[in-house]
């Protein structure tokens, strides 16, 4: 493109100075719609599913699908509300300790409740979005930033739950008929826990796509400077996401407590923060807000759930898949700020 | 990065130079073609309007771009400035518009930041940069005004220049050009005496000088040559004693000022934006009243609180003093959110910082502000807001493929106007727009005034922010002009000119002194 000649005076008002951008044509319109991330991610999924069921007969059989889907419902939920964080700028790096949180008050009220689940789901819930409006608060509020925030949440939420437990699994839950749906139930052949899954992922996109809601969210990710001068109530936003996030954390918390029959102080929770992060940033989340999708989140949900699926059924050392999930997050980084093409000169914005 | 060759320094060779230089940003052709000499022992004034492309070639000399084409000349052989710090050791040094100090220095460390002093042992060598401090102050005559130990953010603004004019003059290597970008913004004027003392002093001393500013009268006092740019391009170089400020205007502008908009005004109708004995922070005891169908003008120099007070009315700077009425409702004013459900409108002045979304398509832009009334139990009715965002872009005739292109990928100019949608969107009672033509091409500010004549035609209340004169002189029915965050004065049509406007924009920095300037002479 370039610049045509300084127009002369006598056609100043009607002659453009400026030719519009080309039109793109129709089929790359296509693929940006798709996405070029997500067409990646499915490739890469595509590529780890053959590569171990090549492997391992085993791999690629329903029961095992099953059970990645299910391994990976947990992590899932929480990406969805890290992409939704994300998107607006921030981070929640506590959510597993929250997951923990929720685990042990489900478990613990409904024992304390003589075996009621609905009363030990919405104790977690009433705790859960304690935490999250908290978490909220304190970053808009008390001008935290918000990595330190819920790092600090991390600690806080775990000693919680930790004291609240006592450190150890608490209750039994799996004499009631609700857990036990939630947990080993099926709807028309597919596991509950997935059904939550999906409507949870429907819930949320539908929330950034389709509403005001997530087009402000989208906008205080983007530029928080011109959205707070377009009348978008900052501070209602972002206390209002984290304690989405509190919400969900506490869905996957009892989820949690579903699957291993008690409430679970850290097991099944510690890491899950790096699970979710790791998650959002492959399917496409711009880590400095303003930019991302479900779509790209649960496609990596998946990838990760398949990796990791088939290291352990190829018994590769877990230490080796800690290993290799760091460096899934740093390459998914290194690439999306290799595609924004910014000057590498000191610390990253 | 090459290294210069250390050629003879005889002052009629050109000190640094550029050659065939282009730029592009994108889309945008920032500079076409410029080839300019900054020869030694003279001072080469760079002038053109807002956009022209004035900063961008600083900052390709500057290292701060890399040029798409062409190159920097150094003594005649073209070197690569790949970073500023290759510019810098090259000799050529730049004193930024806004000072870049550290709050927490002091002045001496701010000086040699980046190569201070030090002992074998790696430690600070204070001994050392207490004697070279001492040593170069007197050596540029800025002993009495500059005290070595006083810190960074304690300085007054002509004292953080003299420290970016110490850091140009000091350095392993001499300078051979120092550009100076519109030093004089925040100064006041026995301050900007000092300067121009400073600024013929190096001239003796056979540094190429370079000057960028928008003030004719300095211009015409300091410069030898003068070098006017216009839409990337070079218009023109003109000896200083050949030429007259009618003559640079026309090279500036392209045509004659006579030739500027003029729009037709009208009787103006009830008052819709009543502001009483406003102050903020950097504003203070503001009364204004713009009435329907009115453009009302906002002069003054950069830094009077023009913008300030346009962010004041829009509710996102608190308000100490005072109040503002919008059509008969009291704002309680810091929010917004509260200003725009009133009815006003801000474009502010900085588009891709305060108001655009750049990564976000044409449709999201323009809509974002009145999503609550396309939407139906939260859901945004696509198809309607594709039909709102359709109607004003077509309106403004916004350049763009189609509506879901990437905001950041259009012209300044239909960025601009992408931000107009969204406030026309609103059908705001009140529009407030800072600097609207900022950096936009001549053909997008003609189709700019275009459209706030007709705002001000269908009774729209408009208060235009502008540092181009001309524009405000066209546009307004009345000029409000600001300094030091007063209105000193208001001139109606007919007897608004540059010089009465700039008159009241300036003459007060004799008698008021704003808190912290003024101690440095």
């Amino acid at each position: 493109m370039t610049l045509i000649k300084p127009p002369s005076p006598a056609t100043d008002d009607t002659t453009p100075a400026l030719r519009p951008p080309k039109e793109r044509s129709t089929p790359r319109s296509l693929l940006a719609g798709i996405g070029g991330q997500n067409l990646s991610l499915v490739g890469a999924l595509v590529l780890v599913l053959a590569l171990f069921g090549l492997l391992n007969d085993n791999y690629l059989t329903l029961p095992n699908l099953q059970v990645i889907a299910e391994a990976a419902t947990i992590t899932g939920l929480l990406a969805l509300v890290q992409t939704v964080v994300i998107i607006c700028g921030g981070l929640d790096i506590s959510v597993g300790s929250q997951v923990g949180v929720a685990s042990v008050v489900s478990a613990m009220a409904f024992t304390a409740s003589g075996a009621n689940a609905l009363l030990g789901m919405v104790a977690a819930l009433a705790v859960g979005v304690l935490v999250g409006v908290l978490n909220g608060l304190v970053i808009v509020y008390g001008r935290v930033n918000p990595t330190i925030a819920t790092l600090a949440g991390l600690a806080a939420y775990k000693g919680l739950a930790q004291l609240l437990s006592d450190g150890r699994a608490q209750g039994y839950v799996l004499n009631d008929d609700v857990f036990v749906f939630l947990g080993r139930g099926k709807i028309a052949g597919l596991p509950v826990m997935v059904w939550i899954l999906v409507v949870v992922a429907v819930a949320v996109h539908l929330l950034l796509k389709y509403t005001d809601i997530g087009r402000n969210i989208y906008a205080i990710g983007g530029n928080d400077t011109a959205a707070r001068l377009a009348g978008i109530n900052i501070n209602k936003y972002l206390v209002f996401v984290y304690a989405l996030i509190g919400v969900v954390a506490t869905v996957a918390g009892i989820l949690l407590t579903a699957r291993t029959g008690s409430g679970q102080p850290t097991s099944g929770s510690e890491g899950l923060e790096l699970k979710a992060i790791t998650a959002a940033a492959l399917g496409g989340c711009a880590l400095k807000g303003g930019k991302g999708g479900i779509g790209g989140t649960l496609l990596a949900v998946a990838l990760l759930g398949a990796l990791e699926n088939g290291l352990t059924v190829e018994g590769i050392n877990t230490f080796w898949q800690n290993v290799a999930q760091g460096a899934l997050l740093v390459g998914a980084v290194v690439i999306q700020q290799r595609r924004t093409g910014g000057r590498a000169v000191g610390l990253p914005h | 990065m090459t290294s210069p060759p250390t050629g003879p320094s005889a002052s009629e060779t050109a000190a640094v130079g550029v050659h065939g230089i282009t730029k592009r940003f994108g889309p945008v052709q920032a500079l076409s073609g410029i080839t300019l000499d900054f020869p030694r022992g003279q001072v080469t004034a760079l002038m053109g309007e807002n956009g022209a492309g004035k900063s961008t070639l600083l900052k390709i000399l500057t290292g701060d771009h890399r040029p798409t084409e062409g190159h920097v000349t150094l003594n005649g052989q073209p070197v690569q400035l790949g970073s500023p710090a290759a510019a810098r050791a090259a000799g050529i040094r730049i004193i930024p518009q806004e000072p870049e100090i550290f709050p927490h220095l002091s002045v001496a460390e701010n000086v040699y930041a980046g190569a201070l002093p030090r002992t074998r042992g790696r430690r600070l060598d204070r001994k050392e940069l207490r004697r070279r401090i001492e040593a170069d102050l007197v050596r540029f005559g800025f002993a009495e005004v500059l005290d070595p130990d006083t810190l960074g953010s304690r300085l007054t603004p002509a004292q953080r220049q003299l420290v970016e004019v110490l850091r140009a003059l000091t350095g392993e290597r001499p300078p051979e050009l120092i550009a100076f970008d519109e030093p004089t913004s925040s100064l006041s004027e026995h301050e900007v005496a000092a300067l121009f003392a400073l600024v013929r002093r190096l001239r003796e001393q056979d540094v190429a000088l370079v000057y960028v500013s928008h003030r004719m009268a300095e211009i015409f006092q300091l410069a030898d040559r003068i070098a006017v740019l216009r839409d990337g391009a070079l218009a023109g170089v003109q000896r200083a004693d050949e030429t007259d400020e009618r003559a640079l205007v026309r090279m500036m502008v392209g045509r004659d000022l006579s030739t500027l908009f003029v729009r037709d005004r009208q009787e103006p109708g009830r008052p819709v934006l009543e502001v009483e004995n406003l102050t903020t922070d950097a504003v203070r005891d503001v009364s204004l009243r713009v009435r329907a169908g009115e453009v009302v003008g906002l002069a003054g120099l950069v830094g009077a609180g023009r913008s300030e007070l346009a962010l004041a009315l829009a509710g996102d700077l608190p308000v100490r003093g005072g109040t503002v009425t919008l059509d008969g409702v009291r704002l309680r004013g810091g929010r917004p959110g509260e200003a725009i459900r009133a009815g006003l409108g801000l474009a502010p002045e900085e588009r891709k910082a305060q108001a655009l979304f750049l990564q976000q398509s044409v449709r999201d832009n323009a809509s974002l502000v009145v999503l609550d009334r396309l939407r139906r139990f939260r859901f945004v009715r696509r198809s309607a807001e594709r039909e709102l965002t359709r109607r004003y872009t077509d309106r403004l005739r916004v350049r763009t493929p189609s509506l879901a292109q990437e905001v950041g990928k259009l012209s300044g100019g239909n960025q601009q106007k992408v931000v107009l949608a969204r406030w026309l969107a609103h059908r705001p009672k009140v529009l407030i727009l800072d600097e609207p033509t900022r950096g936009i091409d001549v053909g997008a500010k003609a189709e700019i005034y275009r459209i706030i004549a007709d705002l001000a035609e269908e009774g729209v209340a408009l208060l235009v922010i502008s540092s181009e004169l001309p524009e405000l002189l066209g546009l307004a029915d009345r000029v409000l002009v600001m300094q030091g965050g007063r209105i000193t004065g208001e001139l109606d049509h007919a007897e608004a000119t540059e010089e009465s406007i700039l008159a009241l924009a300036m003459t007060e920095d004799l008698t008021t002194t704003a808190p912290g300037a003024g101690t440095a002479s």
